[in-house]
């Protein structure tokens, strides 16, 4: 009978695999593709291409979320890395910048994992206080103007292409290639996933757990800032106000459809990521319909509700339910 | 199937219940039958379906085939509450009360005396003392419950239960956690309540208790009834061949001379080591493949010893040596660093990952101990896992399974393997064989002797006095958060133990029992 349950991973493909067909509907050039200047271009790639920042949080924050925390500061951190790569381009070379705006995301993630794992705060209330005050800091780096650049360097991170694939895709992939290698290569991996799991268990047993955490968080910043330097590029300038603005929220939702529970423990890189494309289809596919942006939200609630409910317990019983119909039938 | 009809009318009958969790047969064709005013023993092996039964009868699981009748009426009740209204009150295995309040408001969830819809805190709290004195116990019930020991947390939960005047009692392993005089206590309101033709449904592993207090036996074994007897027409060995359907190899008795150990180095000691207003300071030596045996009453300072030498709490005073060699112990990690392991108490909230796997729980101390960068392969994690569920017998011996869905006592196994694979030096044991059955209680003694020969050091404390005196080399024993004594030798007996703990009076009733 287990064999009819639905495997892990199963739903989110189905999900994406619906959605495409969807979007496929609504828009019948969705499929193609075509090579233009040594880059590629066409629905599919934008997908790719936008879902990028939420894919980068989202790796960051499935780590936090699998120790039971959270971190809702990774909005605000990229306003602060966007806001410092603005700054630095046209005055400084790439490995600075690059350097600089990274560096503001891990002490960003520093300070979320001291105030979690040093001092105990509770994570929710904890990265509340980057939120509302990264906020303010990007605003002061940019002076509360909109800077913008044209050092072709960063403008390239933002809209060149290696062979054919889009800079941003491709440095996604390379993050989750990275931090896979990282988790599963160690055992960071199930020391997060017990850590979550039982802390005071995983405590007990040797687990360093704070240790654990602080550095869940500080990865967190880092992709938060990488993602921010990546919107900064795309755009060719940095707006404090509204660069990665309620992004956190999206990330912990990919996270969510990602099947990684909220509880902590068990979690997935690359069904994370797989969420944010599943977020980014659906926006995708609503602005192709020429439905108002509006519907994009409640659209976005519905397709939420469907993988959960497709994920949990209850209804994973849904072969048991069926076969228990079967059986009461006379 | 081997029966014996009662003469009192039956008051909860269960006929052929059966359960599965995925490929598990967790019951098949289940009968049992409890009558008005007795106290009914269900008994089995770790795994044999015991819980599971007494969920499904309770609604908390589904049944795939069955009925339950109540006083002749067929019920089905479809959660622990729906079966509290039709009179069947649980305390299961894994209390399942709320931390985050208080004990007043535990014991009277969804029932709190309400005056104009408010409240009467005042008046809880003066039923709440009044109930508890009625245990023995005399604590602050304004207090959240998380702050108290899991031992008084079940008292709390069975309190509850029994107050809820049903008409079936059903008690899930009651007394794992409880000390002889609370038992003694407990065994004192079972029979009252019996007397008033409340049939009360008793799970115990300690064979003692099961002839003390039962009237009837069950006996499940893999999922299936092995037969309901009399209690005082079984012999003990019949039974156990009944639970176990072999014969339990006897236990040879006593240790080794004690001498024979004294040849061997100190594996660790503590001089002055205390904490203020948790420990007193003591001076404790363990040699190599020697067993030392911590007694003492609840709350007498035995768990926060246990602590104290593992490192997960940091003493504030006196050296800690290790062969020799000073070190300092400032979290469980230098613990383990050193080579101590630490099976705590508190199963489930200490213990184990419940959503991990078998294979990760058993990993996850020695891969702690080996740090980030050196991973355990997937096969060298297989293979331990294989090692330990043959050598311990775990079942279902299937690795991969969530270890939150194991019984209580294959959980504890699964502990005892975590520590045991990352080869210590040094061992703590806090109530190591609670909610192991006879047989496995046998093995896991057995191991903890060969272990010993092996030059491994043990601190062991146990409730159990026979089981302390059995395996011990020297007993430790421990009075208001103090070492008071330290027996070894041929002095080790349950009497002088026991003359050590009651040395101020306080705990003369107990003697009483013995
Ligand atoms: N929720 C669950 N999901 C899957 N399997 C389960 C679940 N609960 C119990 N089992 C399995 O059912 C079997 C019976 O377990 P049960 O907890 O009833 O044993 P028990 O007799 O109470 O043992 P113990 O003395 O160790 O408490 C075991 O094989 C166990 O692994
Ligand atoms: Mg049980």
């Amino acid at each position: 009978m287990t064999a009819l349950l639905p495997r892990r991973g199963l739903a989110q493909i189905l999900a994406l695999i619906v959605i495409l067909a969807v979007d496929r509907v609504v828009s019948p050039q969705f499929f193609d593709l075509r090579l233009q200047d040594g880059r590629l271009f066409g629905s599919l790639i934008d997908v790719l291409n936008r879902g990028t920042p939420v894919a980068l949080l989202s790796l960051g924050m499935v780590l936090v979320i699998a120790t039971r925390g959270i971190d809702l500061s990774v909005g605000a951190v990229m306003a602060i890395s966007g806001a410092i790569a603005a700054s630095l381009a046209d005055s400084h070379g790439l490995p600075v910048v690059l350097a600089e705006a990274l560096g503001a995301g891990l002490v960003c993630g520093l300070w979320n994992g001291f105030l979690v794992a040093v001092l105990g705060m509770q994570p929710i209330v904890a990265t509340l206080i980057l939120m509302v005050a990264g906020r303010g800091i990007a605003q002061l780096i940019t002076e509360g103007r909109i800077v913008t650049f044209t050092s072709p360097d960063l403008v390239w991170l933002g809209n060149g292409a290696i062979l054919g694939v889009p800079v941003p895709v491709a440095i996604a992939l390379g993050m989750l290639i990275l931090t896979g290698a990282v988790v599963r290569g160690s055992a960071l991996g199930l020391l997060i996933e017990a850590t979550g799991g039982n802390a005071r268990a995983s405590e007990l047993a040797g687990v360093g757990t704070r240790a654990m955490i602080l550095s869940v968080y500080v990865w967190c910043g880092v992709c938060a800032a990488l993602a921010g330097v990546i919107a900064a590029a795309d755009i060719m300038g940095a707006d404090a106000n509204n660069a990665g603005l309620w992004l956190e929220l999206d990330a912990i939702l990919a996270v969510v459809i990602g099947g990684t529970s909220l509880f902590g423990g068990r979690f997935s890189l690359v069904l994370a990521v797989l969420g944010a494309l599943i977020i980014q289809t659906m926006n995708t596919g609503i602005l192709l319909s020429g439905y108002p942006p509006e519907f994009n939200l409640l659209v976005k609630a519905v397709v939420v509700l469907a993988v959960l409910l497709l994920q949990s317990p209850k209804l994973s019983g849904f072969a048991g339910v069926m076969a228990r119909l079967r059986r009461t039938k006379p | 199937m081997e029966n014996s009809l009662g003469s009192a009318p039956s008051l909860l009958e269960v006929r052929g219940i059966s359960k599965s969790f995925g490929t598990v047969r967790a019951l098949q064709e289940v009968d049992f039958t409890l009558r008005a005013g007795e106290i009914h023993a269900l008994l089995g092996e770790n795994g044999a379906g015991k819980s599971t039964l007494i969920k499904v009868v309770t609604g908390v699981f589904p049944r795939d085939a069955g009925v339950v009748r109540l006083a002749g009426e067929e019920v089905a009740p479809r959660s622990a509450k729906s079966a509290l209204q039709a009179g069947i009150a649980t305390v299961y295995q894994e209390v399942n009360l709320l931390p985050n309040l208080s004990v007043a408001q535990n014991l009277f969830l969804d029932r709190q005396p309400m005056r104009f819809g408010i409240v009467r805190e005042g008046e809880m709290r003066r039923r709440a003392k009044a109930l508890l004195t009625g245990f023995g116990l005399d604590i602050d019930v304004a207090a959240p419950l998380g702050n108290y020991s899991v031992a008084i947390q079940h008292v709390t939960a069975i309190a509850r239960a029994v107050d809820l005047s049903a008409r079936v009692l059903i008690l899930d392993e009651p007394t794992a956690s409880l000390d002889r005089h609370e038992v003694e206590i407990l065994f004192g309101i079972m029979r009252q309540l019996a007397r008033r033709g409340i049939g009360i449904v008793f799970v115990s592993h300690f064979l003692d208790q099961v002839y003390e207090i039962s009237d009837r036996i069950t006996v499940l074994r893999n999922g299936r009834l092995v037969g309901e007897r009399e209690t005082a027409s079984l012999p003990r060995l019949e039974l156990i061949r009944m639970m176990l359907g072999r014969e339990l190899a006897e236990t040879t008795s006593a240790r080794a001379a004690a001498g024979e150990h004294r040849a061997r180095g100190v594996c660790a000691s503590f001089e002055n080591y205390g904490k203020a207003g948790y420990v007193a300071p003591f001076n404790l030596e363990l040699r190599h493949g020697e067993v030392v045996g911590l007694a003492g009453l609840l709350g007498s300072g035995r768990t926060e010893t246990a602590r104290l030498v593992f490192g997960a709490e940091r003493a504030d005073g006196g050296q800690a040596r290790v062969e020799g060699a000073p070190v300092r112990l400032q979290s469980p990690r230098d613990g383990v660093r050193h080579g101590f392991g630490y099976c705590p108490e508190e199963r489930k909230t200490e213990g184990i990952v419940a959503e991990l796997s078998v294979r990760e729980n058993i990993a996850l101390a020695l891969q702690a101990k080996r740090g980030l960068y050196r991973p355990l392969s997937r096969r060298e994690q297989d293979e331990i896992a294989r090692r330990y569920i043959k050598m311990l017998d775990i079942r279902p011996p299937d690795p991969e399974r969530p270890v939150g869905l194991l019984s209580g006592g294959n959980q504890q196994k699964v502990l005892l393997a975590r520590w045991l694979a990352t080869s210590p030096r040094l061992l703590v044991l806090d109530e190591p064989t609670r909610g192991i059955d006879v047989g496995a209680h046998a093995e896991i003694i057995r191991l903890i002797r060969d272990l010993c020969d092996d030059g491994l050091s043990l601190l062991v404390i146990s409730s159990e006095l026979d089981e302390i005196v059995t395996y011990s080399d020297r007993v430790v024993v421990l009075r208001d958060r103090a070492h008071v004594e330290e027996l070894a030798g041929g002095a080790i007996d349950v009497g002088n133990i026991l003359a050590a703990i009651a040395a101020d009076g306080a705990a003369v009733a107990l003697e009483a029992h013995t």
